[in-house]
């Protein structure tokens, strides 16, 4: 029964961080971590070959706040939309209030000429923690397989 | 009339292909962006031509046997340490058939075999061996002339600069250092002193052509005003000190440099404090701004492309190694090549992966180049005949101390011209 509630509440917490992603309210996204953690996406074959370098590196709260601040007021892009897809979670216990889990993700983009396309897949790699608030990101790592970035990227994934 | 206007008004070079209408290189016909004729021809007599291609840097095949797969223009090659510590080249289409012989990104190896019928070559692309050479149980094999020696994988010249790597189709191209060039030399120099460790690469992928993107990084006029991630956070930057220097010969590479008026910056600062406080757009954590001091002038950008396929890049604390790759008249790939130096204090380590933010697919200072190559792609597509208009600071064509011109662009467009002969 434990098993479940804390399938259910991690399962619960994804859905809603890819909700906020894929319906534009960005300035939710840091909520979803703690105050100090890591949030980066790399790709994978720096990844597998033990090389640090990503696209976006993170490692506070304040970053994710001002990367969304830069977003909305600075930077140009096409506007765009995500949808996630999520799937395969595997839980591991680390202690009665940190777990990590692994899981895959398929975003779909759709630009201003009204096509969609996958634009990456990859997997999440993250540790959770329980919070007064509830269950929150203390590292979300997000290595990606679509190594070839198509144009750019601004949404966080 | 000075020599440059006469030079304007001198009647156009006709070419059957693509005519600009000026030889001064403020007039750029659209259809060299997407005409197909065009790709061709640049393949052959640029990448295929006098030039040396960027293809990897050292850091990245260090051990005798690590190769990477990459490409010259759009011709797949294979670059290889080779056994004696030496470098290698080789185009990767098998003698025999044409297959790709070489299937991995990266990787280590004594010798290379083509899967389909494992004709196997060594680590500089000759011929090892031909399975039933010499037939089986009577059966024949290969004729009795046949040669390994002349059937080897299309070898290219390499030779590297301060651990770049490039290579050449070309049996006449001058030395790799006196094609780098007297004015470019000194600014590698700069960024590549001491040993360096390659801490990984990002890929981009841009629906536009290439020489958009080499325009862009020739462009110092397009930074405050397309990128306005500085600006909307009110990071002033006065009192730069700055540079546009082209290579004197043929314009086809060039710097931009942009540094910090240390005592003006710090003023700045203080009154962007206040400023920034009252429009409420500040960043909580700066410290993806910050910049330690690693070379005598403390420039903040260093941008030098080296034609045709490199931009070596400083910016803040992030060194890149960016290659350009063309993929078709309306696509490029652009894979930044991130190192840092062996000697890296930790701090330093940890700094340069945090401004990865800065530079790359979503860089905060960056990501808007693909956007812009690909707005003049879709915009220029049905016109082929129309030109850009590159008159930016052509009254001074020789002024360097600025950012604020077109005058690289112009001499690059002057550079290409010669070479494709239009």
């Amino acid at each position: 029964m434990e098993q479940m509630i804390l399938w259910f509440e991690l399962h619960q917490l994804q859905q809603q961080y890819i909700s906020a992603l894929d319906n534009d309210r960005l300035e939710q996204w840091a909520d979803f971590f703690t105050e100090e953690c890591i949030y980066e996406i790399v790709p994978r074959e720096n990844e597998d070959a033990g090389l640090p370098i990503g696209i976006i590196y993170c490692d506070s709260k304040r970053m994710l706040r001002d990367r969304v601040l830069s977003l909305r007021h600075a930077n140009i892009y096409e506007v765009h939309s995500y949808r996630h897809m999520t799937s395969g979670m595997q839980i591991r216990v680390i202690d009665a209030d940190t777990v990590e889990t692994e899981s895959s993700y398929v975003v779909v983009q759709t630009l201003q000429d009204g096509e969609s396309f996958v634009y990456q897949a990859g997997r999440y790699l993250d540790v959770i923690v329980r919070t007064p608030d509830g269950w929150r990101y203390k590292a979300k790592r997000v290595i990606y397989d679509t190594s070839r970035v198509a144009t750019l990227l601004a949404t966080p994934i | 009339m000075s020599h440059l206007d006469e030079a304007a008004a001198a009647p156009a070079t006709v070419h059957p292909l693509v005519q600009f209408p000026r030889t001064d290189g403020s007039r750029t016909p659209y259809k060299v962006f997407s005409s197909q004729e065009v790709y061709e021809r640049e393949q052959e007599k640029i990448f295929r031509g006098p030039v040396w291609n960027f293809l990897a840097l050292e850091a990245e095949i260090e051990k005798p046997g690590d190769f990477k797969s990459t490409f010259v223009g759009d011709t797949p090659v294979v670059v290889t340490r080779t056994d004696d510590g030496s470098l290698a080249a080789w185009v990767n289409k098998c003698s025999h058939r044409g297959a790709t012989v070489c299937r991995e990104q990266r990787g280590n190896a004594s010798s290379h075999s083509c899967a389909y019928h494992q004709w196997s070559f060594d680590q500089r692309g000759n011929l090892l061996g031909v399975p039933f050479r010499r037939g089986q149980n009577g059966m024949a094999g290969m004729p009795k002339d046949f040669d390994p020696k002349c059937h080897g994988l299309r070898q290219l010249r390499v030779d590297s600069y301060k651990g770049l790597v490039f290579a050449t189709f070309s049996e006449t191209v001058e030395p790799l250092v006196d094609y780098l060039g007297a004015e470019m030399t000194p600014w590698l120099d700069r960024i590549f002193h001491k040993p360096i460790v390659y801490l990984g690469c990002t890929r981009q992928y841009s629906k536009s052509n290439w020489k958009l993107y080499l325009e862009n990084v020739k462009d110092p006029y397009h930074a405050s005003l397309l990128h306005l991630f500085h600006t909307t956070f009110n990071i002033f930057r006065v009192g730069m000190k700055a540079r546009s220097i082209a290579d004197k010969r043929h314009g086809l590479h060039s710097i931009i440099t942009a540094t910090k008026n240390q005592e003006e910056t710090s003023d700045a600062y203080k009154q962007q404090a206040i400023r920034s406080f009252d429009e409420g757009f500040q960043l909580e954590d700066p410290s993806v701004l910050g910049q330690i001091q690693e070379f005598e002038e403390n420039t903040t950008n260093h941008i030098q492309p080296i034609f045709p396929q490199l931009v070596v890049q400083q910016i803040h604390n992030t060194l890149v190694a960016r290659q350009l790759l063309t993929k078709g008249p309306d696509n490029f790939e652009l894979i930044f090549h991130f190192f840092g130096y062996a000697d890296d204090t930790p701090e330093m380590r940890a700094l340069r992966i945090k401004q990865a933010n800065l530079v790359g697919p979503a860089g905060y200072i960056s990501m808007e180049d693909t956007e812009a190559t690909e707005m003049v792609q879709r915009g220029t597509r049905r016109d082929p005949d129309s030109c850009s208009v590159i008159e930016m600071s052509k009254d001074k064509p020789d002024q360097e101390d600025t950012l604020i011109t077109e005058s690289l662009i112009r001499k690059f467009w002057q550079g290409y011209q010669k070479l494709m002969a239009f």
